[in-house]
């Protein structure tokens, strides 16, 4: 559809597998939205200009008949309904839903803090290592790592850079060490407000190749705006040679030490 | 003003109430929604929270149980004070109005001890998200009832000349009090077990 | 016109020695018609202020990190040892441009809009359009612009704290507006706000329910009473909530407890002093609670000026006028339940988010009920396009946009792509902006008469219109394209992601030089304004030949407002009835004339 067109040229590529999905809804609301608009209008112009006063012409004080506009508001509520029940509910049950598969899925954990995305990958062992705030040091380990864990050993913390592989579904699972933030990659068509106290997963499928902005979507602090990320979306090859590159970030502490001072 | 208002004393035919007492409903409501949201509060952090104390473990149930008792019988004696009023007999309403006033700084004295004890040990609100909820309710109804306080004994001292007056309107003013006063009875009647017996 | 005296009771022959003074007649009135005035008054300087506030942010955002003209100095000023600038070095710094916003937000909506929409317009048209002496409580009236005042001003004292002025958005989310600067004066003023708000509401919904002249029925009232009940009415059931959330979020401020606050928190490397087990959702839901009502008080006091105008300058009924009360209502009651489509990206269920999803679609229906009953309303009519009628038929288009936008919003789905993107500044600024504000042009301009027995010059007022018309048009479709580029909000430096460069960069150099513009434009206002006071064309008690009873006072009305008792004989909008000479027949107008 052309309105459809329209409108792509205008928003970011998707890049992800549920996308287009996003991306039909805003579509088809925007056609009906021009639809009610330009309707609306025709007869708006049509009465300013039909209608305005004239030396010797008065005002008709009858009502028209309310048969049209009736029709016209049920056709608009029953439209918005089938929005409602046929595009954003099943689209959007899918999303909250319809996790892949955990063996499949790479499962990254990402620590959101005033003002960088910590992404915590679980390693070769596909463990994540325990993670406690008392661990936590803001050099050297922002995440909090348990340097006991036996576990934590092969994780890989990579700071505002998350690596994905194209065609693997990521599960992300967000959490913050400070205030809300929100996890947004534009071009996954993926948006999760990060929540203190909670740790909420999403999903999607990177299916092109690219590098795509991480932006932070809810005002976190005086460099909300440039809490920015990469999201690096590289082929099986690619990511196994950069989780070969990445040191393990942590630096064991003594645990003992009040990090409070 | 030398218009005069309306319905100021006598009750309007369609809602069969004067202006004020109407007024005093609609803040009533607006009262409603903030213990509401208060309330509503209270529930969700105690529902999501892992582990909650018993109040009767940390509060003291007797002294808030005569806390009770008094606030029901200032509510008592609330309405003896406008019935009196009703009936004519300025000496005797006002003499309830005292009454009132007294029992409710017995609230408050009581409420005294219970924080300052509290205080004394140490216990702040910071203290855990129970004591936050403990002292910031009781706190803004104990201020409502500072409130109540003011109201009553304005009318039962300076205010009374409105009996010479225009002794309906008078009547009228403690009638709406008493209705704000039976609000803020009812909160504690709220408040009482939800904080303290559960 | 006389002041007042103590309340007696029973009414006494006027005292000659109580001249009122300056101060009674003036300052502390008790005149629905002095306050209104004061409140409106008030309103357009607070709304003054807060232009100009986002016109400084603007320049940052067209010119990232370039030094601000002629204020850049002014704001870079370190006025004391301690305090915190907006600016450095002439550019704005990020805790300003927050700060600028925060407070942009905040004083638009609850020292701007409502108190002009309500306070302002309420308080002095609604007792006359229903034939009221004045308010059923005037010194309760009085007290509530008292209260409102100090409320403001503490916002505005705000900017000269040590940390600044609020910085954590107008929607101040926990954590971060427990932790961050500027925050304990808003809460503070707030609860001067809500307060004067309750006060204010009670005092409407009283007066529209007794206090109504003989004859006049409730759907013989004109629209624009009815919106302003509902409009009290959601004041005084909605605002309490937000008060409790101030009261808890002061308290985690200053008691250091933790309503809002999650265990475990770590700011800036170090262990939170708060205990922990709080929600910062709860503070969201208390928040939206009465957030989303406040929008409808923000849009329903404006389709209730709009409705005024169209009916009185078309010269015809409205058109609908029942489905627009029962929608009016019906709005009322939804937007109860509709708050948490602010929350969507928070991590709700899907059983709570189709919850809302649902409500949010059918509160759209009552808004185009109203929006389509307007419309209609012009068919058929002699249509007069004077300054008013400019600005309340421009509403219609602009209102449909604001409104239309909603519906990506609204639903979950696209709200993905959407939330918390320019899109949504967009959309709500074309409902408030070229919507609300609109709507409070054509009252000023239709009321004035009323007000000062004067009219406001007609060659001012369309050199007023149309730039600001196009130059609205400017300013917020932009914004809609640069949310669907995935444009960010409260981004202090938009060009560092992708979606900020290119054509969003472009645009907000178009936006930017288009709000300076209509900056300049609302000059021909200002001056039309204060000079029509004093130097505007003389007029007659009922200068736009309408039907509504205020129109049957003097103009300005006197202390009690009508000469004689007046009587309502009939619906709102008797224009051009057949049979007739006249184009209209006024409600208090009897039936033998």
């Amino acid at each position: 559809m052309l309105a459809s067109e329209l409108l792509a040229q205008w928003m970011p590529i998707n890049a992800s597998r549920h996308g287009h999905q996003v991306d039909n809804l805003i579509n088809v609301i925007h056609v009906f939205m021009a639809v009610l608009f330009v309707g609306w209008g025709i007869f708006f112009v049509y009465c300013l200009t039909r209608f305005r006063a004239r030396p010797g012409r008065r005002a008709n004080p009858e009502l028209i008949s309310a048969k049209g506009s009736k029709y016209a508001e049920i056709g608009v509520a029953v439209f918005e309904a089938v929005l409602l029940l046929g595009f954003s509910m099943p689209a959007w049950a899918a999303y909250k839903n319809d996790f892949p598969d955990k063996e499949k899925a790479l499962q990254v954990r990402v620590v959101a803090q005033q003002f960088a995305w910590n992404f915590h990958y679980p390693g070769p062992d596909g463990v994540f290592g325990k993670t406690d705030y008392k661990y936590n040091d803001e050099t050297s380990n922002p995440i909090g790592l348990d340097p006991s864990d036996p576990a934590g050993k092969d994780d890989v913390v990579s700071i505002n850079n998350l690596y994905v592989e194209k065609d693997r579904p990521v599960i992300l699972l967000l959490s913050s060490k400070d205030v809300i933030h929100c996890f947004w990659v534009p071009a996954m068509r993926v948006k999760q407000d990060v929540v203190p106290g909670m740790a909420i997963p999403i999903w999607f499928e990177p299916v092109e190749t690219g590098e795509y902005d991480i932006t932070c979507a809810q005002l976190c602090g005086n460099n909300h705006f440039k809490m920015a990320g990469r999201c690096h979306v590289v082929d099986r090859k690619g990511f196994e040679d950069w989780m070969k590159r990445q040191k393990l970030t942590v630096e064991p502490i003594d645990a003992e030490e009040d990090f409070r001072e | 003003m030398e218009m005069s208002i309306p319905y100021q004393y006598k009750a309007h035919p369609v809602t069969g109430i004067p202006n004020g007492k109407f007024a005093m409903w609609l803040f009533l409501a607006s009262e409603v929604m903030l213990f509401g949201a208060l309330f509503s509060s209270y529930v969700m952090l105690r529902y999501n929270a892992p582990e909650w104390p018993h109040g009767y473990t940390l509060l003291n149930v007797p002294l808030a149980t005569v806390n009770t008792m008094v606030l029901i019988t200032s509510s008592v004696s609330m309405v003896m004070a406008w019935a009196q009023l009703k009936m004519g007999n300025f000496a005797r309403g006002r003499m309830y109005l005292w009454v009132t006033v007294l029992l409710a700084c017995g609230f408050l004295v009581v409420k005294y001890f219970e924080y300052s004890h509290k205080f004394h040990l140490g216990i702040y609100p910071s203290k855990s998200t129970f004591y936050a909820v403990y002292f910031t309710m009781t706190g803004l109804h104990g201020l409502h009832v500072v409130g109540g306080i003011i109201a009553i004994a304005y009318l039962a001292g300076p205010g009374a000349s409105l009996w010479h007056r225009n002794p309906d309107f008078y009547a009228n003013r403690v009638e709406n009090t008493g209705l704000y006063w039976h609000f803020v009875d009812l909160v504690w009647i709220f408040l009482f077990p939800s904080l303290y017996l559960i | 016109m006389s002041g007042d005296h103590h309340s007696h009771g029973h009414s006494h022959a006027s005292h000659a020695q109580h001249a009122p003074g300056f101060w009674r007649s003036y300052v502390f009135s008790v005149d629905h018609k002095v306050i209104g005035v004061q409140y409106a008054v008030t309103a357009l300087v607070f709304l003054f202020i807060g232009y100009s506030l986002i016109m400084i942010m603007r320049w940052q955002l067209a010119y990232p990190g370039k030094e601000i003209p002629l204020l850049g100095e002014l704001l870079s000023k370190q006025l004391y040892s301690g305090f915190q600038n907006l600016a450095s070095g002439g550019v704005l710094l990020p805790e300003g441009y927050n700060a600028l916003g925060a407070m942009h937000g905040t004083i638009m909506v609850f020292l701007g809009i409502v108190p002009l929409a309500v306070g302002g317009f309420g308080n002095y048209v609604m007792p006359l359009q229903i034939g009221a002496p004045d308010m059923a409580f005037p010194r309760l009236n009085m007290l509530s612009y008292w209260v409102f005042l100090p409320g403001g001003l503490i916002m505005l004292a705000s900017f000269f704290l040590p940390g600044g002025a609020a910085q954590s958005g107008w929607t101040s989310y926990a954590p971060l507006a427990v932790i961050n600067f500027g925050q304990t004066a808003w809460l503070v003023g707030m609860i001067f706000l809500i307060t004067s708000s309750l006060l204010g509401s009670i005092n409407f919904i009283v007066t529209i329910a007794h206090l109504r002249a003989r004859g006049l029925s409730m759907y013989r009232l004109p629209f624009f009473v009815w919106a302003q009940l509902v409009t009290a009415f959601l004041l005084l059931l909605a605002f309490p909530p937000l008060e409790a959330a101030g009261i808890l979020q002061l308290m985690d401020r200053v008691a250091g407890t933790s309503f809002f606050m999650p265990s475990g928190l770590v700011i800036s490397g170090k262990a939170a002093e708060w205990t922990g087990g709080g929600s910062p959702l709860l503070w969201q839901h208390l928040f939206w609670f009465l957030a989303h009502p406040e929008v409808y008080v923000l849009i329903l006091p404006a389709m209730g000026i709009v409705a005024e105008v169209i009916a009185n300058n078309t010269r015809k009924p409205l058109w609908g006028y029942r489905s627009m009360v029962y929608a009016a209502v019906f709005l009322g009651f939804m937007s109860f339940i509709v708050w948490a489509h602010h929350m969507f990206m928070t991590g709700m269920s899907t059983k709570m988010s189709t919850f809302f999803q649902a409500t949010t679609m059918i509160i759209s229906i009552p808004s185009v009920i109203i929006l389509t009953a307007l419309v209609i309303s012009l068919w058929g009519g002699s249509i007069r396009f004077n300054t008013p009628m400019l600005f309340a038929t421009a509403f219609l288009p602009m209102f449909a946009i604001g409104g239309l936008t909603g519906l990506p919003l609204g639903l979950t789905t696209s709200d993905i792509h959407l939330h918390d993107t320019y899109y949504v500044i967009g959309h709500f600024h074309y409902v408030v902006a070229p919507g609300t504000i609109f709507a409070m042009f054509a009252g000023i301009y239709y009321w004035f008469p009323k007000v000062t027995g004067r009219k406001m010059s007609e060659t001012l007022g369309k050199i007023h219109f149309w730039p600001t018309f196009i130059c609205m048009n400017l300013i917020f479709f932009p914004m809609l394209i640069q949310g669907m580029g995935g444009l960010s909000r409260r981004t202090y430096d938009p060009q560092v992601y992708e979606a900020g460069q290119a054509l969003a960069a472009t645009l907000h150099k178009v936006i930017t030089h288009s709000a300076y513009l209509m900056a300049a434009f609302q000059v021909p206002f200002i001056i039309n304004f204060f000079r029509s006071i004093w130097a505007g064309e003389k007029v007659s008690q009922n200068p736009w030949h309408a039907t509504t009873l205020e129109w049957a006072a003097p103009s300005p009305p006197p202390h009690g407002n009508f000469v004689g008792e007046p009587v309502v004989y009939r619906d709102p909008y008797v224009y051009s009835p057949v049979g007739r000479s006249d184009d209209y027949l006024p409600q208090f107008v009897g039936p033998e004339v």
